[in-house]
C-alpha cells in the first residue's frame, strides 16, 4: 500500500535535465541552446502563458534591438521563439508559481510550484525577470486580515458568488468583465471606480452601462474603497466619495473584489537562500552565471553583475554560455565541443530534422 | 553638456538636488534610477512605456510647463494607488532646460 504511495508519487515527478523558472524569452531561449546539447526542459511560469513580460506587458510593442529583426512586435518574437524551440520537446507548468527548491543528496534539486507540481532535475536555471506577476492589491491597512475570508484579488471559481453580495473595485477590462459575468450569479454586484471613464473594451463599457441601467450592476463612480469592516469575515466596505472626503458610506457586503492589474514581484525566489544585491540575483558572469548555490544559474533581467544590461540579447547570450557549463554539471566526464548550427543542422527530440541543404557534386560531360 | 538642477524627494522623505541632462534624451525616471534615489525593481519595472505606475511621483513645481499626459499615462495613473491631482509618471517626463528648479516627489511603493 505504502510502496504503491510511493510509486504514484514518483509517478507525479516531473524529470527533466533542466528546470527553467520563467518562461520569457530568456527562458525560452534556453531551451533551444540545452536542445543544441541533447539536453531536455520544462518551463514554470506563474503566468498562464508564455512570453513574460513580452506577452503579458506589451505584445504590441516593437522591439528595435533584437539583433537580425529591424523591428519585430514583442508578441511576434514569443511566437518565433515556441516555433524556434519545438523540436527540443520543451515541457510546461504554466499559472503555477515556483515555491520551494531543495536541493537532493544526490546533488540534484526539487523545485515545487504553489499548486504542490513538483519537478526534478540535476540544473536550475532561474530565468525570472522581474519576479512572478501577482495581482496588485489596493492601499488599505486591514486588507491583509481579510484576504481568503471575503476578499480575493483573483476570481478562481465564479460561483462561490453565488446568491451573494458582490464589490468590485477597478476600472480596467478584468474588473468589468467579472461585474458582467457575476451579475448574473451574484444577488447584488456592484463596481466601483474612481474616474467616470473605464479603460476596457468598448463591448464591455457598453455592456455594463446596460446592465446598470437595468439595475443588474450597482456602478458608483469617482469613489474609492478606503478601508474594511468585519468580525471574523468581511462583512462591510467603506466606500469615499470623491470631493465628500467627510462623508463615508459603508456598504454591507459578502465580497470585495479588487482588480487592479498585475505587477511582478521578485517572491520566493528571493527566500531560496540566493545572495540578493538590488531586488536580483548576484551570479559569476566571469563564467557561467551561476548563482551562490552550485548547479542554480540565474540569466536575463533577473540577474546583477558588474556592468549588467536587461536587455533580451543579453539573456540570450548568457542562456548560450548558462546552458555549456550545465552540460559539464551534468556529464563531468563527457569532452564536448560546441557545434554550429550551419554545420550540424538540428536534431529535434520529436525526431525532427532541419539542416543545410547539400551541394549536389556532378559532372558535366 | 548642459545640466539642470532639479530637486527630487525620495519615498523616505529625504531632498536630493541632482543635476539632470538635458542632451541625453532622459525622462525623470531614469534620473532617479541614475542616481539610485530608489531601489532598483521598485522604479521603472516596464522601463518607460507608461506601461506600469512604479515611477510615479507628485509634481511639486513647473507643473504648467510639463506636457499633456498622454492617454497611456491617463490610463495608467487611472489604476495606480496613491494617485494625487498632481500626480505623474516619472518616465512621460522629459528633462528640458524649461525645468530647472523642478521638485518633484516620488509617490510611495506600491505593493
Amino acid at each position: 500500500m505504502l510502496l504503491s504511495f510511493q510509486l504514484q508519487m514518483e509517478s507525479r515527478m516531473i524529470k527533466t535535465d533542466i528546470i527553467i523558472i520563467g518562461a520569457g524569452p530568456t527562458g525560452l531561449f534556453t531551451v533551444f541552446e540545452a536542445g543544441l546539447l541533447k539536453l531536455n526542459c520544462h518551463l514554470i511560469d506563474a503566468l498562464p502563458q508564455p512570453g513574460g513580460q513580452c506577452s503579458e506587458i506589451y505584445p504590441k510593442k516593437p522591439i528595435y534591438d533584437i539583433p537580425g529583426f529591424p523591428e519585430v512586435l514583442a508578441g511576434d518574437l514569443v511566437k518565433n521563439l515556441m516555433e524556434q524551440i519545438k523540436p527540443f520537446s520543451p515541457g510546461f507548468t504554466l499559472g503555477e508559481r515556483a515555491e520551494t527548491l531543495d536541493a537532493q543528496e544526490d546533488g540534484s534539486f526539487i523545485v515545487t510550484t504553489s499548486k504542490g507540481t513538483k519537478h526534478k532535475a540535476p540544473v536550475v536555471v532561474i530565468a525570472g525577470g522581474l519576479g512572478s506577476f501577482e495581482p496588485r492589491k489596493p492601499p488599505i491597512p486591514v486588507i491583509g486580515n481579510y484576504e481568503d475570508k471575503g476578499v480575493a484579488y483573483i476570481i478562481r471559481d465564479p460561483e462561490v458568488y453565488r446568491d451573494k453580495n458582490v464589490v468590485i473595485a477597478g476600472g480596467g477590462d478584468s474588473a468589468l468583465d467579472w461585474s458582467i459575468y457575476l451579475a448574473d450569479i451574484a444577488k447584488e454586484v456592484s463596481l466601483i471606480h474612481r474616474r467616470k471613464d473605464f479603460r476596457g473594451a468598448l463591448d464591455s463599457v457598453d455592456k455594463v452601462e446596460e446592465l446598470s441601467k437595468i439595475g443588474k450592476i450597482n456602478l458608483i463612480t469617482e469613489a474609492e474603497v478606503v478601508d474594511l469592516k468585519g468580525e471574523d469575515h468581511l462583512e462591510a466596505v467603506v466606500i469615499r466619495h470623491k470631493d465628500q472626503v467627510s462623508d463615508e458610506e459603508v456598504k454591507p457586503t459578502d465580497h470585495f473584489i479588487p482588480l487592479f492589474g498585475l505587477s511582478p514581484k521578485l517572491g520566493p525566489i528571493g527566500d531560496w537562500g540566493l545572495e540578493i544585491e538590488k531586488n536580483a540575483i548576484k551570479v559569476d558572469n566571469a563564467y557561467d552565471y551561476q548563482t551562490n548555490i552550485p548547479g542554480v544559474y540565474a540569466i536575463g533581467d533577473v540577474n546583477t553583475y558588474p556592468g549588467k544590461l536587461k536587455l533580451i540579447l543579453c539573456g540570450f547570450h548568457e542562456a548560450a554560455i548558462m546552458c555549456q557549463s550545465a552540460y559539464q554539471r551534468i556529464f563531468p566526464d563527457k569532452k564536448y565541443v560546441m557545434k554550429y548550427t550551419t554545420v550540424s543542422g538540428i536534431s529535434g527530440f520529436d525526431g525532427s530534422r532541419k539542416e543545410a541543404k547539400r551541394e549536389v557534386v556532378k559532372s558535366i560531360n | 553638456m548642459s545640466d539642470i538642477k532639479i530637486t527630487i524627494i525620495d519615498r523616505e522623505g529625504e531632498a536630493h538636488v541632482v543635476d539632470a541632462p538635458t542632451d541625453m534624451n532622459m525622462n525623470l525616471m531614469e534620473v532617479v534610477r541614475s542616481y539610485e534615489l530608489a531601489p532598483e525593481g521598485t522604479i521603472g519595472i516596464c522601463g518607460g512605456m507608461a506601461m506600469c505606475a512604479s515611477c510615479q511621483c507628485y509634481i511639486l513645481s513647473h507643473e504648467d510647463l510639463l506636457p499633456e499626459k498622454s492617454y497611456e499615462e491617463e490610463d495608467m495613473l487611472d489604476q495606480a494607488f496613491f494617485v494625487e491631482d498632481n500626480s505623474r509618471l516619472g518616465c512621460q517626463i522629459f528633462i528640458k532646460k524649461e525645468l530647472e528648479g523642478l521638485e518633484v516627489k516620488l509617490a510611495p511603493e506600491s505593493t
